[in-house]
């Protein structure tokens, strides 16, 4: 196996991290966007590995993204979706680790809507390098890297700036992500939802909480907004209604005014527009969600050659 | 001639408060004495160091016979509890299918018979099929040999159905068994809601969902005049609610399992589903309380929740796992921290182990008293040994303890006058 680079056999969570991994993976990331602009879009570092994409949960970006980031390093690139209903009939989650593992590939990339998944399928696979894309309401690191890079080259220092994330902070994976990340590289989250939407003890992460949107906006650098599930948000009584709660959460061009002519627009996507997020808003000057997707693949192309693009013996 | 001659060991039977270096002697499968033995016998066992109480009793146990035997059939589970020095097992209802009519009743008795080991006496359900809506024909369940009542598993959740099961129960004097669990707050979840599910991103189980179910029984208890006992609690706010309901002269009592005074959900934060139940594993501050609740007695009864799974349920992510863990094995060992740790003395230990649960049940069991049954357990309180969940008896893999040292050790059972485990093997 190639020897992994940063001290990185996993990649399960930000929690597992330390500021220098981060570091080093953002800025390999950086170094990657270049090859994504170019006309020939092909770079040999991972000749001869081997990446499965295996998502049990639907994916357009994150999947496309992983499976970009591995063709362009020209690793071979194998995409399986399963559905997580099949599991109880058919084939266990185990064994179809425990299968494709058996074929030998340098990466397992998984998304599955419980958590954990990556953490309890390492226990029983040993030569495969696992890549948690998003593990139910867990964590989703490689999203968090997209926004680092993505902050980092368009405000530069991170440090110290505040970003306000809104919305399903409950079941959300990227604001968990987010949170454990600002305290290890220094900048200030405050969170904004109504109770029902956020988990138990949420200031244990060290961020600010707030249920008034507008009350979060003065001094804010950055806002994140959380795609609602709409089908989830007024069938489990979280919020009334969705006219409701664009008045009360989604980002419109007044508040995004108020927040100040510094303040930029994240936002992880898919998007519902005319709910969390105002078409204007959206796509404004101050939206740096487009960025987010470029930089994404180019961070995959980080994580993925931190896992098995390093030297190998043979 | 006198059978077998226990002699040299401390003798600990609550239900007579006896605490005392004595023999005890057996006769024809029964206690013939307990004392100074002064005659001849067949077979004698070398108690030293050693303390002899009566057989354990344990009134929260599911074996999967019938309907699951993969998981656990009665033999296994009669192995595991033998063990771990129990000689009564009362198993809860929800076997496939379940133990609410008396045929199955008699059924998994007369098994457990055939097997020999330890008795077994069944909890009948509350509501046929545990669906929660229809009474069970407890007084014949009961002329069949069931002991008390209970769905659990499930609570019995339907706030009338429980009015009336208390009501018809309490007229003969049955005692019913909840799980108490308000599914509407807790539907989904799989570890206690707190700090420790949401940096799992794991949905959690409140605490109150226990806290409330208890609330409103203790008032359908006051209404009734009924016996109410709550099965395997878990939480401070469920331990004071007892303790209050006690103060006020009602029929309220409760067990802890060993899982619920030893752990807490620390345990679930590697997403380790041999740490997953239900109730589930809560915080330090519900531990402590429950650990207080032994101590002042507002928890009379410790019962395991002995909950075989076959490792293909454990085995698939934390949030999908089945609740539960196996403890007949590994309850006195756990159990013997709380002497250890000055919280109860020896014999007050053991009585929640053997007399407080025979009254509670109403049944023979759990004394030493002269004719009675010799059910006898033999343990080395200080012994070392490294659990190893492959060596279980029990079919279920699924413990939170492997790997780990316990500091308490049978060494003989006996049932009915016979050796039925000796030094790690069951003699059938």
């Amino acid at each position: 196996m190639p020897e992994p680079l940063f001290g990185l056999k996993h990649l399960f969570g930000i929690a597992d991290l330390t500021r220098e991994q981060i570091q080093a993976l953002v800025d390999l990331g950086d170094d990657f966007i270049d090859i994504n602009t170019r006309s020939v879009k092909k770079a040999p570092t991972l000749r001869g590995r081997t990446v499965i994409n295996l998502f049990f949960e639907n994916s357009t970006r994150t999947r496309t993204s992983f499976e970009i980031a591995g063709k362009r390093l020209s690793a071979d690139v194998i995409n399986i979706s399963a559905s997580t209903s099949a599991t109880k009939k058919g084939e266990t989650l185990l064994d179809t680790g425990q299968t494709l593992a058996a074929m030998q590939p340098h990466v397992l990339v998984i998304r599955h809507s419980v958590a954990g998944t990556c953490e309890f399928l390492s226990e029983f696979l040993d030569n495969t390098a696992l890549i948690n894309a998003g593990d139910g309401s867990h964590e989703h690191p490689t999203q968090i890297l997209t926004d680092l890079l993505t902050l980092k080259r368009s405000m530069g220092d991170i440090q110290g700036k505040t970003m306000t994330i809104v919305g399903d902070i409950a079941h959300s994976r990227v604001a968990r992500s987010h949170m454990l990340s600002a305290k290890i590289m220094g900048y200030n989250v405050r969170i904004v939802a109504p109770k029902t939407l956020l988990p138990a003890f949420v200031e244990n992460y060290g961020c600010e909480i707030y249920h008034d949107f507008d009350e979060a906006l003065q001094g804010t650098d950055i806002l994140y907004m959380l795609r609602v599930q709409t089908e989830r948000l007024t069938t489990n009584c979280y919020f009334p209604s969705l006219r409701e709660y664009h008045e009360t959460y989604g980002l419109n061009m007044k508040r995004l005014k108020a927040a100040g002519d510094h303040c930029m627009v994240m936002h992880p996507g898919p998007m519902n527009r005319g709910v969390e997020i105002a078409t204007d808003v959206a796509d404004s000057m101050k939206s740096l969600i487009l960025e987010q997707v470029e930089h994404g693949v180019a961070i995959r192309m980080a994580a993925l050659t931190a896992l098995c693009g390093g030297a190998t013996e043979e | 001639m006198t059978d077998i001659l226990i002699t040299n060991g401390r003798v600990i039977d609550p239900a007579n408060n006896m605490d005392a270096m004595c023999d005890v002697w057996v006769e024809h499968g029964q206690v013939a004495g307990v004392g100074k033995f002064d005659g001849k016998a067949k077979v004698t066992i070398d108690a030293k160091g050693l303390i002899v109480c009566p057989g354990l009793i344990d009134m929260h146990v599911h074996l999967r016979e019938p309907g699951e035997e993969w998981k656990e059939d009665i033999e296994s589970g009669s192995q595991a509890a033998v063990a771990g020095g129990i000689t009564t097992i009362c198993t809860m209802p929800n076997t496939e299918p379940c133990i609410d009519h008396a045929g199955i009743v008699l059924q998994v008795i007369a098994r457990a018979k055939e097997i020999g080991l330890c008795n077994l006496r069944p909890i009948g359900a509350v509501t046929r099929n545990l669906k929660g809506t229809e009474l069970t024909e407890m007084r014949e369940l009961s002329r069949s040999g069931a002991v008390a009542f209970s769905d659990d598993g499930k609570p019995i959740w339907h706030a009338g159905v429980m009015r009336k099961a208390l009501e018809y129960s309490s007229s003969f004097g049955y005692l019913i068994i909840q799980h108490a669990e308000e599914k509407q707050l807790t539907d989904g979840g799989s570890v206690n809601e707190g700090w420790v599910s949401t940096q799992l991103g794991v949905q959690g189980m409140p605490v109150e969902g226990e806290d409330s179910m208890i609330a409103r029984d203790i008032m359908l208890t006051r209404r009734t005049n009924a016996r109410y006992h709550v099965a395997h609690i878990s939480s401070k706010g469920a331990v004071e609610q007892v303790r209050l309901a006690q103060k006020q002269g009602l029929k309220v009592t409760t067990e802890a399992a060993p899982h619920h005074f030893a752990l807490t959900e620390d345990e679930v934060l590697n997403f380790n589903a041999d740490a997953k139940m239900s109730p589930p594993l809560r915080t330090e501050e519900d531990r402590s309380a429950v650990i207080e609740g032994l101590r002042d007695g507002t928890i009379e009864v410790i019962a395991t929740d002995h909950a075989p799974h076959h490792e293909d349920d454990k085995r698939c992510g934390l949030s999908c796992a089945a609740f539960g863990i196996v403890g007949l094995e590994t309850m006195l060992p756990i159990s013997l921290d709380l002497e250890r740790e000055g919280v109860l003395s020896m014999s007050d230990l053991i009585a929640k182990m053997t007399a407080n649960p025979a009254k509670l049940l109403n049944i023979p069991e759990g004394s030493l008293s002269q004719g009675n049954a010799a059910d006898i357990c033999i343990f080395d309180p200080k012994a070392e040994w490294t659990l190893d969940r492959e060596k279980l008896f029990s079919k279920g893999r699924n413990t939170p303890w492997h790997g780990r040292t316990m500091i308490g050790k049978v060494v003989y059972t006996l049932k009915d006058g016979r050796v039925v485990f000796e030094q790690g093997t069951i003699i059938v």
